[in-house]
């Protein structure tokens, strides 16, 4: 594995109203890395997510390659992380599939004819060429996903970050979805609670509950651990116990 | 779920639609114009100018029931406004009606006022109509842009063009639940839910604004969204611009010395 890309240490944070949302998390993640953020609703996996560009930064604990996440290197790091909102109706807010595609790199200062290339490729790897001219509202709910993550893919960022990405996928969606994530090759941090998706496509996971970080380690460990799933209100997935049937 | 849409019949492809985008909206727009600045009061200069739309009609291949169903968004309106000037306006009496209580006098300069008015608006109304219907909605900001249009009013038209379909829909869907629920069917009660029903949307479509706006400071915004309008101009846009031209002057002739 390679250098830290992600450090977090002794992190808390507390909404405006006083409610506390994080509290002491520390986690590192590492270069190439795909790391599973799992936890029931209301852990704080969300909240946690929007200190890793920037957008909360709680008690200013967070280092993203290297550099702590404040304002003077905010758009250096929005640019190398790219963070894919669980809603498509907020990540995609363009009036064409192109133009959103295209919002992150234009931000970036990408010439013309860079924009155009990283566009393309960004929607070839999703497979969705041929929607570019497309609005958005137009578009089934799997191709929004995909052009949602599209629109970081353009970016070439080293880190991506996605936020429910399987939620209000049908399977057959959702199948393609894991076989893209693993097709990726950056750093991933995905948040979810759809665990097999997790045992598909992470190799470490760690578990919230309550704003707490309460055990972080190998995928398989720690979604194996049926004690430790049922104490935080998860539970162990199907895919585990099929592949103890065929052994 | 679909709609039917601001820009309806905009995929299709006619001498129209395949014009550019800014030649159609200066086109468009001088048309107007001129229209307003015309004394649409003879029939002669009537008649020229229904000429010049019908041509640009059927040369769009947008149908005309789809044309006069949207323009009767707006002709009543100016209708409305327009019913009381034969009475109002000074001038020759061609007809008397004879309350007990008052007298209306409906004048000739009044009549003429009118259907003035009436035909102006019209004739706007389908010159929107057109342009909307034959550019796909990106393409006309994108002709604004072009045009120098300021980016907040252009901004503001493509949030409203992206979400106004997100909202009704949210809509749709909290009348279904709601409908799912209801047994009673008095008006009192419907009237009170409905203005809950909006003051909730009002409230989900502030939380997206704010969502919304995290996603794009996420890829990098600093307040502009730059767009990248990429049109050519080619022969036909400027033949379409010089027979806008050409008939606009032509009719302005006629009313002029004619009229």
């Amino acid at each position: 594995m390679g250098d830290k890309v992600i450090e977090i240490s002794h992190l808390d944070y507390s909404y405006p109203d006083g409610t506390r949302a994080l509290s002491d998390i520390t986690l590192d993640v590492r270069e190439g890395e795909s790391m599973g953020l799992i936890g029931s609703n209301g852990a704080g996996k969300s909240t946690l997510l929007l200190h890793l560009n920037g957008i909360l930064q709680g008690n200013h604990c967070v280092r993203v390659l290297g550099m702590p996440v404040t304002k003077e290197h905010l758009s250096f790091i929005r640019s190398r992380v790219g963070m894919v909102f669980q809603d498509p109706d907020h990540q995609l807010f363009m009036p064409t599939v192109f133009d959103d595609v295209s919002f992150g790199p234009v931000n970036m200062g990408m010439k013309k004819e860079e924009v155009n290339s990283s566009v393309r490729e960004a929607l070839a790897e999703v497979d969705v060429l041929p929607l570019a001219g497309r609005s958005s509202h137009h578009l089934s709910v799997g191709e929004k996903r995909r052009v949602s993550i599209a629109t970081v893919l353009s970016m070439k960022p080293d880190i991506i970050v996605l936020d429910e990405p399987s939620s209000n996928l049908d399977p057959r969606h959702r199948r393609e979805l894991i076989d893209l994530l693993n097709r990726l090759r950056m750093t991933k941090i995905i948040a979810t609670h759809d665990l097999p998706l997790v045992w598909e496509t992470c190799d470490r996971v760690a578990l919230m509950e309550g704003g707490r970080l309460c055990a972080v380690g190998e995928t398989r460990a720690i979604l194996s651990d049926e004690a430790l799933m049922e104490t935080h209100g998860l539970q162990m997935p199907y895919v585990r116990m099929e592949r103890g049937k065929s052994k | 779920m679909h709609h039917a849409f601001v820009d309806r019949y905009s995929e299709m492809d006619s001498p129209i639609h395949r014009l550019d985008p800014r030649i159609k909206l200066v086109g468009f727009g001088l048309l107007i114009v001129s229209v307003i600045l015309m004394n649409v009061v003879s029939f002669r200069v009537f008649g020229l100018l229904a000429g010049l739309f019908g041509v640009l009609v059927v040369s769009s291949q947008v149908p005309l029931s789809f044309i006069l169903k949207r323009s009767l968004v707006i002709v009543p309106f100016s209708v409305m406004i327009a019913a009381f000037l034969p009475f109002m306006k000074e001038g020759t009496p061609i007809w008397n009606v004879d309350l007990s209580v008052i007298s209306l006098k409906v004048t000739e300069e009044g009549i003429r006022l009118f259907t003035n008015i009436v035909a102006k608006s019209f004739f706007s109304v389908i010159s929107v109509i057109l342009l909307t219907s034959t550019t796909r909605f990106p393409d006309l900001l994108k002709a604004l842009e072009a045009l120098k249009c300021p980016q907040v009013m252009i901004l503001i038209f493509s949030f409203m063009y992206r979400y106004v379909f997100v909202v009704e829909d949210e809509f749709m869907k909290m009348r279904q639940a709601k409908k799912s629920r209801s047994v009673h069917h008095s008006w009192w009660p419907e009237v009170k839910c409905l203005s809950n029903m909006i003051a909730v949307l009002f409230l989900r479509s502030y939380e997206r604004a704010e969502a919304v706006y995290l996603a794009m400071c996420s890829r990098g915004f600093k307040g502009s969204v730059p767009y990248h309008p990429e049109f050519r101009l080619a022969f036909g846009d400027m033949v379409f611009l010089a027979v806008i031209v050409i008939s606009l002057a032509a009719i302005r002739y006629v009313e002029y010395h004619h009229g």
